[in-house]
């Protein structure tokens, strides 16, 4: 421990601390734009100045180490004056365009120049203008504001691990920029209009819709893939105008991915906001007790196995509790929530988590990919891979396509024969994995979702136990979802009876007309023609593949206009709360189940949010827990078999396009563009 | 006055060989292999004793200097010994003769410098514009290694030691120390937080020290000649001799080896022929490089050049390059030019230095034609007082301190001009005439 003395008192921090962390440990506030703890030092904005004795100028105290026995002031008149001079030097080439500025009200320029500043200008010249850059689809620039404090510089660098960004020129030209003008391809790059503490890099999107101190905002969780990550939704009245990410450290940190934070505007597009009742072959605007009474006429005298239920990618536990129960009492086994075809095993919850956690990650030092490409299907694991390799000593294998994952690997092989190989131990990496001290698999839904996947299950845990993954205080292996409802699903055993249907005999059945009546909650990914002799309930929030099947529409909320418990990839249940009201007669989806099944005779046995959740738990006890990880125990998963030659594929095609929301989404259809039929052309071109 | 035996760069101006063999009758590699073999420490010790301070501008002591280095080579993390040749302060000329005309007692210096700090490679990082320089001085280090006093055997120890030539691209921040490191790796020259210094992350990331050109090239002849022998030169603490460049308004603009702590006024009257319409029409004397205080003639009477001498006139001794300017000199213009200067060659990084230098340029101009205000004077004082100090590098002290030496010392003049522009004859003496 290092025990130093700031401003009179002793304090005492761990070694390795900076002046900066002393300070703010000792209650001390201490301004600073270029200093991000989670980015490399730079020490360039100079706001930081701090005296110490024995030194004749005053130190950056973000950079210097504190040592024992240092004596810092942060209170003394030169140390104001230091600070009123960084300041002055700052502001004199900032444009004071405050009022038309979307930082405006949320800037750490303009909070310290009202802190620390002096306030009024000496400056009698010119001041500096700078050419906007084109940075894509997501990032307005306005160069001028920029005070070069180089956080989006190392953000990409570091964190995103895209070089794109860079500082040219010098002294007062010093331009931040691309230099060859260029869209940043980071699926991360949203988190540079976080970081820069000016109005320099803002939302597109968002440039000029709202000003911060009009907004309500709401502490919730992100649905667009299985990370789970924390968000905060910014509303007005009752439109989304905002998400941007919320500090949790064991999961996303502070960082989001570009999907989870632009789509929602797809919020505003092609909802459904009113029944729909499909007369002579059309759908046709109608009530609910319309709705209503057309599924209770297409229900009446249906046996149980005649009925199925399939639960979409963003469907919150509360919702899939509720038609779980509804199909139970409709004497229906033909459930699946997992309408990518998974062959997951709902019995066994270590054979579906991610077990290692993503702040786990950072133990390891051996990771296999198999059969995923976590950049585009959980970007933010990405990310955590990449900061544990940046601190050195790991090594990745994948067996997979290849792709850029931001970080050097050794490619293995495409397919399951090189799984098979690694398994039996004849690949080098098995060695390495081997001789890890914390080695862990990653197995994506490119191998999970192919008719083989239980067989792929079953030599990957043959890998993990040859390889050592599974230990006392460790657990290296892990399934990586890209839905944020399936480990939920799988919890509340959303998932064939005895007897009973998957999504594939489902979609055979409502085809040949073995399955009357098929109830889709939000499910959209399913591979199924609009079926002759099935009815289709589509119970959902977005006119998208599912609505198009459907017979009745019900109007469902989406994720941010509805209290819910959904549960990551780590199997962490986390509470998301309504940020709005559902548009027009949607209501919540449990509400719309509950009312159904009063329709329809079997009415269950909840009324309120609090007694659902009571039921839920009891069918997933690891829900009970909020925000907590239950670690679950080892055992036997996968079945024996062998595996198809065909290599592993990418569920994801687009990254910016997966679901209703984000198909819905101007600006993800706009990043498509920019990145990913960019990308495309130039691999055809080259 | 030195006198011609106790010169330690007796072809400064190239009368004589610049090659192996002119060098080699100087004196140079003469024993070298016996010097190195008194050991590591033992060359520390003597530099030390020698009391031989920096030649770069700082005058941090040498021996001390080395003496951070590690004592012992960390597996995987060598040690460098890096040259900074990188001569831009404006004024300033002396590295580029003594590799014109003398490279081998750099290369020597290398080796005996760069096996005293454990360093089995030299890297000499070149200004970019040195073209002949660089070409001379990679003439002589390929004749070095062809004569085996370099390489894998040099002078026949068993110490490998390599000197590799380095050409900048002609950027003054890039002679700061951390950005010559930055620069030398392929990185823009933007200096380095310190801590960590050199001698702990230096070059790639290992153990560097890096020297002036000057400072490496005095080592063997100090060693060969005797620590006492340098430290009998000069004044206490500021010992041994120094090449001073004196430039501008002198008769016979020089390069000159002369002892620590000569009189300025002998200096320039003795090696460059006076200053020009005699000392009385000396109006004012840079006396280190652009980037220190200038003096008035009050102060240049009998001032010492040396590092503390100068140092107690608030002004410093810098790379010892004299820039006299005499009564024809427009003083203001001549320390706005040095201003925009600074502007032109800051790095960008660091908020004060490039937001200050520019804004003290512009405020520079118009102090010229006397277009501001007095209390702008008082202004400009406190804003490069803003920058001195708050920078991580020492451009942000250099830009400063040119600006606080007119001021401190030339304030009535910035005022006369100020109320002769207010009067309307745009700062000419004849307005000023009228004014008063």
């Amino acid at each position: 421990m290092t025990t130093l003395t700031i401003d009179g008192a002793e304090i005492t921090v761990e070694p390795g601390s900076t002046v900066m962390q002393a300070c703010i440990e000792a209650g001390k506030e201490i301004p600073h734009f270029c200093f991000h703890d989670r980015l490399s030092i730079a020490g360039n904005c100079r706001m930081c100045l701090v005296e110490m004795e024995r030194s004749p100028k005053p130190i950056a105290s973000c950079a210097m180490p504190a040592a024992d026995g240092m004596v810092i002031r942060t209170d003394t008149p030169q140390v104001k004056k230091a600070r009123e001079g960084v300041m002055e030097f700052l502001l004199i080439n900032h444009p004071l365009d405050c009022p038309i500025c979307d930082q405006g009200g949320e800037c750490d320029l303009q909070d310290q120049a009202m802190a620390y500043g002096r306030h009024f200008s000496r400056f009698d010249e010119g001041k500096r203008a700078v050419r906007d850059k084109d940075v894509g689809p997501l990032i307005e620039t306005i160069m001028t504001r920029c005070i070069h404090c180089t956080r989006c510089i190392r953000f990409a660098d570091e964190i995103a691990g895209v070089e794109e960004f860079g500082a040219v020129f010098r002294g007062e030209h010093m331009e931040i920029g691309t230099y060859v003008e260029k869209a940043v391809s980071s699926e991360l790059s949203g988190n540079m209009i976080d970081l820069c503490p000016v109005g320099a890099l803002t939302s597109k999107p968002y440039a000029f819709v709202a000003r911060s101190w009009e907004l309500r905002t709401t502490e919730t969780v992100d649905v667009l893939d299985a990370v789970g990550s924390n968000i905060r939704v910014d509303a007005r009245g009752t439109e989304v105008l905002r998400v941007v990410p919320r500090l949790h450290d064991d999961i996303n940190e502070e960082w989001l991915s570009d999907k989870s934070r632009f789509a929602y505007d797809g919020l505003r597009r092609r909802r459904l906001d009113r029944c729909y009742v499909r007369r002579n072959g059309a759908l046709e605007a109608a009530s609910w007790a319309e709705a209503f009474d057309a599924i209770a006429a297409a229900a009446d005298g249906l046996d149980g196995s005649q009925i199925a239920a399939l639960a979409g990618d963003t469907a919150d536990c509360e919702s899939m509790t509720a038609l779980a129960d509804l199909m139970a009492a409709l004497g229906s086994p033909n459930l699946d929530c997992r309408q990518d075809g998974a062959r997951l095993d709902a019995t066994s919850r270590v054979s579906y988590l991610f077990n290692t956690t993503i702040a786990g990650i950072e133990e390891a030092d051996a990771i296999l990919l198999v059969g995923t490409n976590p950049r585009w299907e959980a970007s933010l694991v990405n990310a955590r891979i990449r900061k544990r390799w940046r601190r050195g000593g790991l090594k990745v294998g994948v067996i997979g396509p290849q792709m850029d994952l931001t970080y050097p690997y050794h490619h293995l092989g495409d397919g399951p024969q090189s799984l098979a190989t690694l398994a039996k131990g004849g690949d080098a990496f098995a060695d390495v994995l081997k001789m890890a001290e914390k080695p862990m698999l990653i197995v994506g839904m490119g191998a999970l979702t192919r008719p083989d996947g239980a067989q792929v299950l079953a030599h990957a845990r043959a890998v993990a136990e040859a390889t050592g993954m599974v230990a006392d205080g460790w657990n290296g292996f892990n399934v990586l979802h890209t839905a944020a409802a399936r480990v939920g699903g799988l919890d509340l055993g959303f998932v064939p009876g005895e007897g009973g249907c998957d999504t594939a005999a489902i979609c055979e059945g409502a085809a040949s007309g073995g399955i009357k009546l098929l109830y889709l909650l939000g499910a959209d990914e399913i591979a199924l023609e609009r079926p002759e002799n099935c009815f289709v309930v589509y119970q959902g929030h977005h006119g998208d593949a599912g609505a198009r099947l459907a017979d009745v529409i019900l109007p469902g909320a989406a994720y941010t206009e509805k209290d819910g418990t959904y549960v990551n990839l780590e199997g962490r249940p986390q509470r998301a709360y309504a940020a709005s009201a559902p548009l027009g007669d949607a209501r919540e989806d449990w509400r719309i189940l509950r009312a159904l099944s009063a329709r329809l005779g079997k009415p269950l046995a909840y009324d309120t949010l609090d007694e659902l959740r009571v039921r839920m738990v009891e069918r997933a006890p690891a829900l009970a827990a909020i925000g907590e990880i239950t670690p679950a125990p080892w055992g036997e998963f996968g079945a024996a078999g062998a595996m198809d030659d065909a290599p592993f594929a990418c569920p994801i095609g687009d990254f910016y396009l997966t679901d209703p929301i984000t198909r819905a989404s101007q600006t993800m259809t706009e990043c498509s563009a920019a990145f990913v039929a960019a990308a495309e052309e130039a691999r055809a071109d080259g | 006055m030195l006198s011609d035996s106790d010169r330690i760069f007796t072809n400064l101006y190239g009368a004589q060989d610049p090659g192996l063999a002119g060098a080699r009758a100087r004196g140079d590699w003469d024993g070298t292999a016996a010097l190195m073999a008194k050991g590591h420490d033992w060359i520390i010790d003597q530099v030390k004793e020698s009391g031989l301070r920096g030649r770069g501008g700082a005058g941090f002591p040498t021996g001390l200097k080395w003496s951070f280095m590690p004592k012992e080579e960390a597996p995987g993390r060598p040690h460098y010994l890096v040259v900074n040749a990188d001569e831009s302060e404006p004024g300033t000329c002396k590295d580029r003769d003594m590799m014109r005309h003398d490279p081998h007692k750099l290369i020597e210096g290398c080796l005996i410098s760069g096996f005293a700090m454990r360093a089995h490679a030299a890297y000499i990082y070149i200004r970019g514009e040195f073209y002949d320089e660089a070409v001379a001085l990679q003439a002589a280090i390929d004749e070095a290694y062809d004569a085996g006093l370099i390489g894998k055997t040099p002078c026949g120890t068993d110490w490998p030691f390599d000197v590799y030539l380095h050409r900048g691209a002609g950027a003054y921040i890039c002679g700061e120390e951390t950005g010559l490191l930055e620069s030398l790796e392929g990185k823009p020259g933007r200096p380095r937080l310190k801590p960590p210094f050199p001698a702990a992350v230096g070059l790639y990331g290992c153990p560097s020290t890096v020297n002036n050109v000057e400072t490496i090239a005095v080592v063997p002849t100090i060693l060969r000649r005797g620590a006492d022998w340098f430290a009998a030169l000069g004044r206490p603490k500021n010992t041994g001799t120094k090449v001073f460049c004196i430039s501008g308004h002198v008769n016979q603009p020089c390069n000159v080896e002369e002892e620590m702590g000569i009189p300025m006024r002998e200096l320039i009257e003795k090696h460059a022929g006076g200053v020009c319409g005699g000392w009385d029409n000396l109006q004012a004397v840079i006396p280190g490089g652009a980037s220190v205080p200038l003096l008035p003639k009050s102060i240049c009477d009998d001032v010492l050049m040396d590092f503390d001498s100068l140092m107690a006139e608030k002004s410093g001794l810098g790379t010892a390059a004299v820039i006299v300017m005499d009564k024809s000199a427009d003083v203001v213009e001549a320390i706005a030019r040095l201003s925009h200067f600074y502007m032109h060659e800051s790095c960008g990084q660091c908020t004060p230095c490039r937001e200050g230098t520019g804004w003290v340029y512009r405020v520079m101009l118009r102090l010229i034609r006397g277009e501001a205000s007095v209390e702008e004077i008082d202004m400009l004082w406190d804003v490069v007082g803003q920058i001195e100090g708050h920078t991580i590098c020492a451009l942000g002290d250099a830009a400063a301190w040119p600006v606080q030496g007119l001021i401190r010392h030339f304030r009535p003049e910035l005022e006369r001009r100020i109320l002769a522009e207010k009067v309307g004859g745009g700062g000419t003496d004849a307005a000023a005439a009228a004014a008063a």
